[in-house]
């Protein structure tokens, strides 16, 4: 049978982006350890309404770490103290009966809070915006046969592009940079054959796109332990070959004005 | 108004072809005249307005999450069907349209099927291209896995997270439209209704939901790519926001509502453990592939898995189904689980599961290769459950997944309001009474990539030299003022249970009585539980804030009353309907061995439901069935 | 007549808070517009700080010359330390002029400087305005006391060898008899003083630290990321900080116990200049 704990939660409110926010603290009492963490928001904003108390507003939607929207700061740590775990996937039986959790939202420049919990996360879609995808209008594309992909290649782009967009590398790194985000989505796209035709430029695009919005990165290493799909700092390091490369190819074809 | 499905005559294959060349172009110059509204951004949503915009087309796309890529396409695990033939088994167009409509146990439209599997093919080659990356062989091509249903291997991968590669790489193509200009798109608003002038649909309502502001959008046609109404379950396996407001909106307003009462439940899904869960986790089916589904044979065992011996083990779809074994359809395997486990044979605390064993597949392949086809599943199932799946058998329970019911559509996916169309799980579909498992987002692709593209031309044509209606006409103010005073009155009630609990009950209601086993007496209950707790819902309902910032509740509050009106007609239409067919059976209409048994003479046809009022029920449509290229058969699996 | 739907470039939704914090620069000519951008400055930094680095550990190597004491050059009995200083000065003699080939090497090490701290200051201030501050505390799994307070070490390495160059180089710093070019007679002399012993300690140990990350750090800034180099990354770290730590940490300390010494009275040494002495008997070290 599942134990039940009590908690003391601190957690962020904020009337709107406008508004001046706060720690306000409250008690979870009676959750059950099978419960999610997400759940025990639930119970928590049940007994909110019940006391007349506006609900705590909070980024949520799949609940199982694949749809990246979930995401806060859970005792300092981006998505909670487990490894490769989204906010959501979370479960109170990694918590101890009597413990304190301060839960926060995602702070960055370029996350500014909409309300409570709940940040506002579009530059990432910007990037993805600026290059992230490959020319292929549809109707024209050959046989999928026609370009093979070595397994292992196909294996390191899956592995970069597993990332679910939640942000939780922008919020851990102590320089809000976007790198981890930026470069698994040009790793999944620069490794493939298909990928090859716009590498230079989607990585040009995507690089200053990026620096408009986050900070420098500096090798911390955090950002990939706050990942809930535990992506490689590796794919860093090829956005920065890819870059220089990008910069230094004179892409001017011979010919051309 | 009478149902006409605009099916092209002529044989079976070579309609869509005859169709794309019959039906009205829009000269490529005068595209750009045109403006389309597309709700929803998941694979449907982001690959029509993607298509469209490359088209020339000038599209507003519409999402009420914070990006395109949070749409719930992105959970879909195990993969995606098209007739390749890549595994040289027998695959061919034609055998995958046979199995889709035989899985759909002959309740499609045969034509939109064969249309759908002529077109799977192009879906591979399309996402191929756009950097999907599918698993591969060593030799660098393809790989297939099979799936449920099927007895060949045609379902394309990426590892268990398909479903997210595929909406990533619809969504990139979406936001490189959006990067030329082409598509505007509208983040964090929710289309909370449907304007029509003169019967026609010419545009939308918004809720911004950050600010609360109430926007009106035209266009000449508007697309509703807005999912599936399985969170009338409450627990289901969709995600928290899923909701069917968009299409009963567009239902209330004149678009038919077909087969509601198709709803599929998904065979392996984690079991539910207490009253406070929110939803129910799925595992993907490709897990069937692997593992055998066991319970033990008594009812009251104590032993753990492992202890059981092999004699004392009731490997029941392996016993009863020789030919498909654990790879049954989903409604045969989730009756099947039910049925075993209301016998009393239910694993886990709460005895509400059957086991999902690996063990055997690890003995013969290693854990490793194991861990290398559903790793991240596995790994998935312990975050949540505690246990380790490598060691103990997987708990599952069947959990409502899918909707088959939909808008309906004809066979260019328009609705019965011209100029409304509707496009993956929203409409009815193309999977009769049950959807085989890796065809949704066969579906949800084929809509937005190879159908709308061509077909909305037709409507959008004889429009040409016309602008969209503007949205000062008193149509837009009307229906501006019915979404403000709908917002203000679920504030200002004042009643003393959240949204979530009655959302709760309704629930239980469905599940207990619209669920996977149906009787006469269980629905009229559920019409008159579910009515009375509608009522009591416009009485008693609690919404705090305000409707000037982000406020979940207020946006839960207009959900959950859509899905109250949807719960009872869901009632209705699985009521009218004394047969049993796919993922709708009634306890009065099954064969001796428990099998659905389907009335080919009397309900071969689509019910499609016509809104009259919230105090009247629906008026039944019908549209007749011919099955010209799939005979009708029982289905059987042994 | 009807007029075709415009639609405008900024597509992105009114309510998102897609707005940069700084916009793209207007693009230099190649290479300078590598420089404009953050992954650029850190190729920038990275190089000029493997050039550090390496000038860092030569001038360690160079200076366990103290410990040799006196030697035999040209028949002189003189301090090893000081023979190198005056190679240093003769380096590639004839091809340039004494002194200039040095010259050309320090400056090439103040441009590496120069653009080690620019792109570290430019990049810093990204850093701070890219951030928004967190009110709870922070536990960090990764990012370490060497990661985070790089700006820090940074800042008081160079203090310190701006210190270190007037002291022992331009002889600006009182408190004991400096010349130039008598290399051992003015190590032991600058730190025989327990204070400038105390902050030499304290900032080669920051300058470790410093180190430690920033060579872990240039193999992903340069994009060498092969596998073969995962294994080594921390190792070569480490190994090279914590050398260069011994070895810069050994000579104050030696100096203060005695273990390095400027006798010009011991072995015979050649007096310089300033000092006299009784020359005593020859050792066999003639």
């Amino acid at each position: 049978m599942s134990q039940t704990l009590n908690l003391t939660l601190k957690i962020w409110r904020q009337e709107g982006p406008n508004a001046k926010g706060s720690f306000e603290s409250y008690q979870a009492n009676n959750i059950p350890d099978d419960a999610s963490f997400l759940e025990m928001l639930d119970i928590v904003n049940e007994s909110l309404i019940e006391n007349n108390q506006v609900p705590i507003e909070f980024p949520h939607d799949c609940r199982e770490g694949i749809c990246g929207t979930c995401g806060v700061m859970i005792n300092g740590r981006a998505h909670g103290q487990e490894i490769g775990t989204a906010t959501c996937q979370l479960h109170m039986r990694k918590f101890n009966d009597g413990d304190t959790i301060v839960i926060e939202p995602w702070r960055a420049a370029a996350f500014p809070v909409v309300k409570d919990l709940v940040v506002d996360r579009s530059p990432l879609d910007k990037i993805v915006e600026a290059g992230g995808y490959i020319t292929a209008p549809t109707g024209s594309a050959p046989d999928a046969n026609e370009m093979p992909i070595p397994k292992d290649v196909a294996e390191s782009s899956m592995d970069a592009a597993a990332c679910i967009g939640c942000g939780a590398c922008v919020a851990a790194c102590p320089n809000s940079a976007g790198q981890l985000f930026t470069s698994a989505k040009l790793w999944h796209l620069n490794s493939l054959p298909q990928g090859q035709a716009e590498r230079y430029k989607r990585t040009e695009e995507m690089v200053e796109t990026m620096e408009q919005y986050f900070g420098s990165c500096t090798n911390h290493g955090e950002c990939k332990e706050a990942c809930p799909k535990e992506i490689s700092l590796d794919f860093i390091a090829e956005m920065n070959k890819d870059y220089m490369k990008s910069k230094v190819k004179n892409r001017k074809k011979a010919g051309q004005k | 108004m009478l149902l006409n499905s605009k099916v092209p005559t002529g044989p079976m294959a070579e309609k869509w072809e005859k169709h794309k060349f019959d039906i009205k172009l829009v000269n490529p110059a005068n595209k750009r005249k045109f403006k389309i509204i597309v709700v929803g951004t998941g694979l449907a949503g982001a690959s029509a307005s993607a298509t469209l915009a490359e088209l020339g087309y000038n599209v507003s796309a519409f999402t009420f999450h914070d990006s395109p890529r949070r749409a719930h396409s992105i959970a879909a695990q195990g993969g995606i069907n098209a007739a390749k033939n890549y595994q040289n088994d027998g695959d061919s167009v034609h055998r995958l349209f046979y199995d889709t409509v035989k899985g759909g146990d002959y309740r499609s439209r045969e034509a939109n099927v064969h249309r759908l599997a002529e077109v799977s093919v192009n879906i591979i080659d399309q996402a191929a291209s756009q950097g999907v990356p599918f698993a591969r062989e060593y030799g660098g091509l393809l790989a297939n896995r099979s799936f449920g249903g099927a007895q060949v291997s045609r379902t394309f991968y990426a590892r268990g997270q398909t479903g997210q590669q595929l909406l990533l790489g619809a969504y990139q193509q979406m936001m490189r439209q959006v990067h030329e200009g082409k598509v505007t798109l509208h983040t964090q608003t929710e289309m909370l209704d449907l304007v029509t002038k003169d019967g026609e649909a010419c545009g939308i309502i918004c809720r911004d939901l950050i600010t609360g502001e109430i926007t009106s959008h035209s266009a000449h046609a508007v697309v509703l790519a807005t999912g599936g109404y399985g969170n009338v379950f409450y627990l289901s396996t969709n995600a928290m926001a899923c909701n069917t407001t968009a299409a009963w909106r567009a239902h209330r307003k004149g678009a038919y509502f077909a087969n509601p009462s198709y709803t599929q439940i998904h065979p392996t899904c984690i079991p539910a453990s207490d009253e406070f869960q929110s939803k129910l986790t799925l595992m993907s089916e490709s897990l069937r592939n692997d593992g055998r589904i066991w319970v033990p044979r008594s009812k009251d065992e104590t032993r753990s898995a492992g202890s059981i011996p092999e004699a004392e083990r009731y490997y029941y779809l392996e016993e009863k189904y020789p030919a498909f074994g654990n790879l049954v359809p989903r409604d045969v395997a989730s009756r099947n689980a039910k049925t075993v486990v209301d016998a009393g044979h239910g694993v886990g605390p709460l005895k509400n599961g059957v086991y999902l064993d690996f063990a055997d597949a690890i003995k013969r392949d290693g854990r490793d290769a194991i861990e290398g086809r559903y790793g991240n599943l596995f790994d998935m199932y312990e975050r949540i459950t505690g246990e380790d799946p490598y060691s103990v058998p997987m708990r599952i329970y069947p959990a409502s997944h899918y909707t088959m019911g939909g808008l309906w559509v004809d066979y260019n996916l328009m609705t019965t309001i011209p100029g409304l169309y509707a496009a993956g799980e929203a409409n009815f579909s193309d999977h009769g009474a049950n959807r085989l498992g890796a065809s949704a987002l066969m579906q949800g692709l084929a809509d937005g990539y190879f159908v709308l593209p061509y077909t909305i031309g037709d409507s959008l044509a004889p429009k040409l030299g016309s602008d969209p209606v503007p949205t000062d006409d008193p149509v837009f103010k009307e229906a501006t003022a019915d979404v403000e005073d709908r917002l203000t009155r679920f504030l200002a009630i004042g009643g003393s249970r959240s949204p979530e609990y009655f959302h709760r009950e309704l629930g239980k209601i469905v599940w207990e009585n619209i669920g996977m086993a149906r009787n006469r007496s269980g629905l009229e209950k559920a019409i008159s539980e579910i009515t009375a707790l509608r009522e009591e819902y416009w009485q008693d309902v609690r919404i705090l804030g305000n409707n000037e910032s982000l406020n979940q509740s207020l946006e839960k509050a207009g959900r959950v009353a859509d899905f109250f009106e949807l719960g009872e007609l869901m009632a209705r239409d699985a009521l009218d309907r004394n047969e049993s067919c796919g993922g709708h059976f009634r306890e009065e209409s099954q064969t001796d061995e428990g099998e659905a048994l389907r009335d080919d003479e009397n309900y071969s046809h689509v019910s499609a439901w016509e809104w009259n009022g919230i105090d009247t029920p629906q008026t039944k449509h019908k549209e007749e069935l011919a099955f010209e290229e799939v005979p009708l058969t029982q289905r059987s699996y042994k | 007549m009807t007029t075709p739907i415009v639609t405008t470039n900024n597509t992105m939704a009114k309510n998102s808070a897609a707005t940069p914090l700084r916009s793209k620069p207007k693009q230099l000519p190649f290479p300078l517009n590598l420089y404009q951008t953050a992954v650029g400055k850190k190729w920038v930094m990275a190089v000029t700080g493997l050039m550090l680095v390496g000038f860092v550990f030569a001038h360690m190597v160079g200076n366990l010359k103290l410990y040799l004491g006196v030697v035999t050059h040209h028949g002189e009995r003189i301090y090893d330390a000081d023979v190198y200083a005056e190679f240093l000065r003769n380096l590639l003699v004839p091809i340039f002029p004494e002194t200039v080939f040095l010259w050309i090497l320090r400056l090439g090490l103040l441009a590496a400087v120069v653009l080690h701290i620019h792109s570290a200051y430019a990049l810093t201030r990204m850093n701070i305005n890219s951030n928004d501050r967190y009110e709870s505390k922070r536990d960090w799994l990764a990012a370490n006391f060497a990661s985070r307070t790089m700006r820090y070490s940074g800042t008081i390495v160079l203090f310190y060898i701006l210190f270190h160059i007037a002291d022992l180089t331009l002889g600006l710093i009182p408190g004991y008899d400096w010349h130039h070019g008598a290399v051992q007679s003015n190590v032991v002399g600058s730190l025989s003083n327990p204070i400038v012993a105390a902050f030499y300690l304290v900032a080669n140990v920051l300058l470790t630290v410093h180190i430690f990350h920033g060579i872990y750090s240039m193999f992903r800034s340069l994009g060498l990321n092969n596998p073969a180099f995962d294994k080594i990354r921390q190792g070569a770290a480490a190994g090279i900080s914590g050398l260069i730590l011994l070895g810069n940490v050994s000579f104050p300390i030696a100096v203060l116990t005695g273990v390095v010494d400027y006798d010009v009275c011991a072995e015979g040494v050649t007096a310089s200049e300033e000092n006299s002495c009784v020359i005593e008997e020859s050792h066999d070290a003639a």
